[in-house]
């Protein structure tokens, strides 16, 4: 019986998340983590979900030979520390922020067009807490000509 | 920001009203036989661990496609030139009525407004942002692009930067406005309509007898082939929506002639610059494509496009 009732917590907090989170989520985004982009010119997209602590997301997409990029992963300030991943198509890891202090923040351009993946994972807290810690978590990218 | 920190005990009361609101609601619907095979099936219920875990640990996928205004950027770094007369005229807005028109449409005129500002063509910027505004408003997209939204870019309109951000406002309003209402559907329509517009320009935009080996814009358009499979990443999460499997057509339309271009790319070397912080992605890409498979892709996009803008 104790199972089940864990069960249907799990499945209540998966049902309230999207119909409470959303909205603000785009607030969120819009009014906090465009700001972190400058000087790049926010793309626009949104890509942005409420996430749980332990929980990872992913993102295709393909960068264009020419342009200047900014990614930045913007999460809720409760949220522990996120670890994100840029792959190239084979999964080679071609940026790891866990070697850069969890930097939220990556620039780069491209030599040639690839379509690379953008992988993330909302870390556990630290320790038992009784509280489940969920937030926004936007990844923005930023667009910069390339003046050279 | 925290959007939810909820103490287990709330979230308990919680699943404990959804789950007697559950079996409220099934039985108001079944005699009392069915009600009573409703608790074996909920008292029978094996609990996986694993299973669990999985639920709790659920992986959101995102398919990012370039918005009208990266598309606009790479069209502008490749050496594309400023061309009004390749553009939906405005006057055409009076005739998309259809859901699936007016977000075409709108993928379509927030590209050409992000051409038109990229060149500094105020009053072409003005005009294509009069038109977004129509098809937002018709799609029922609240506040995506408002009367402020307009006189901010009229008061701004030599200052670059500003329009920049403007537009970038304006298409992020419409995609978390349809995310927000669960019309991810619209949202996908909405980015192919400014990916197609953005092939439209571009194959139009090169000019005859060129080096398809060393032009900038003919190499934009060849990795198309890379977003395809995105594009159809995106329709196919969309695939019940009669308005996108119409779409997925003429996806595959150009699937056909896209894989006829070959595409090889060297490993990618990461190189960070110590000093700007800025991390280059080293790699060669050759490509192979002749002029058949060219002019075919151009004449295949230009009947799309032409259907999209009817």
């Amino acid at each position: 019986m104790k199972k089940i009732y864990q069960t249907l917590i799990i499945l209540t907090i998966l049902a309230l998340i999207p119909i409470y989170g959303n909205s603000q989520c785009k607030s969120f985004a819009k009014k906090v983590c465009k700001l972190e982009l400058t000087p790049y010119i926010h793309d626009g997209n949104f890509n942005a979900a409420v996430l749980t602590e332990g929980e990872d997301a992913e993102l295709y997409k393909t960068f264009y030979a020419g342009q200047n990029y900014r990614i930045y992963i913007c999460g809720s300030g409760a949220l522990p520390d996120i670890e994100f991943q840029v792959l190239d198509v084979s999964r080679n890891v071609l940026y790891d922020n866990r070697k850069s202090d969890y930097s939220r923040i990556w620039d780069f351009k491209l030599e040639s067009s690839q379509q690379l993946i953008i992988s993330l994972r909302v870390r556990n807290s630290e320790g038992e807490t009784d509280e489940l810690v969920s937030g926004c978590v936007a990844i923005m990218f930023g667009l910069k000509e390339d003046t050279n | 920001m925290n959007i939810k920190l909820l103490h287990r005990k709330t979230l308990s009361f919680l699943a404990v009203i959804i789950a007697l609101g559950i079996i409220t609601s099934c039985s108001s619907d079944k005699d009392k036989s069915s009600d009573s095979d409703e608790l074996v099936t909920i008292d029978s219920l094996e609990i996986d661990e694993q299973l669990i875990k999985d639920v709790k640990s659920v992986k959101e996928i995102f398919y990012s496609l370039p918005s009208p205004l990266e598309t606009a950027m790479i069209l502008k770094q490749a050496g594309a030139k400023y061309n009004e007369e390749l553009l939906n005229p405005t006057d055409n807005t009076s005739g998309y009525v259809t859901n699936k028109s007016m977000a075409l449409n709108l993928g379509i005129y927030t590209t050409d407004l992000s051409y038109a500002s990229l060149f500094d063509q105020t009053q072409a910027t003005i005009n294509y942002m009069n038109a977004s505004k129509k098809m937002a408003e018709g799609l029922g997209i609240l506040n995506a692009i408002d009367e402020n939204v307009i006189e901010r870019l009229e008061a701004n309109i030599n200052n670059r930067d500003v329009i920049m951000d403007i537009i970038s406002e304006t298409i992020m309003n419409s995609s978390s406005f349809f995310e927000e209402n669960d019309r991810q559907a619209m949202s996908t329509i909405v980015l192919v309509g400014g990916w197609v517009e953005g092939l439209y320009i571009a194959t139009n935009l090169v000019e005859d007898e060129v080096d398809f080996n060393n032009n900038e814009l003919i190499k934009r358009i060849i990795d198309q082939k890379l977003t395809l499979s995105t594009v159809q990443s995106l329709l196919d999460e969309n695939s019940d929506n009669e308005d996108v499997q119409m779409i997925m057509v003429n996806v595959n339309e150009l699937k056909t002639i896209f894989d006829k271009i070959e595409i090889t790319s060297s490993k990618i070397e990461p190189i960070t610059d110590e000093e700007t912080n800025v991390t280059t992605l080293k790699s060669k890409t050759t490509i192979s494509m002749s002029t058949e498979t060219y002019n075919e892709l151009k004449e295949k996009v230009k009947v799309i496009r032409s259907n999209y803008i009817l």
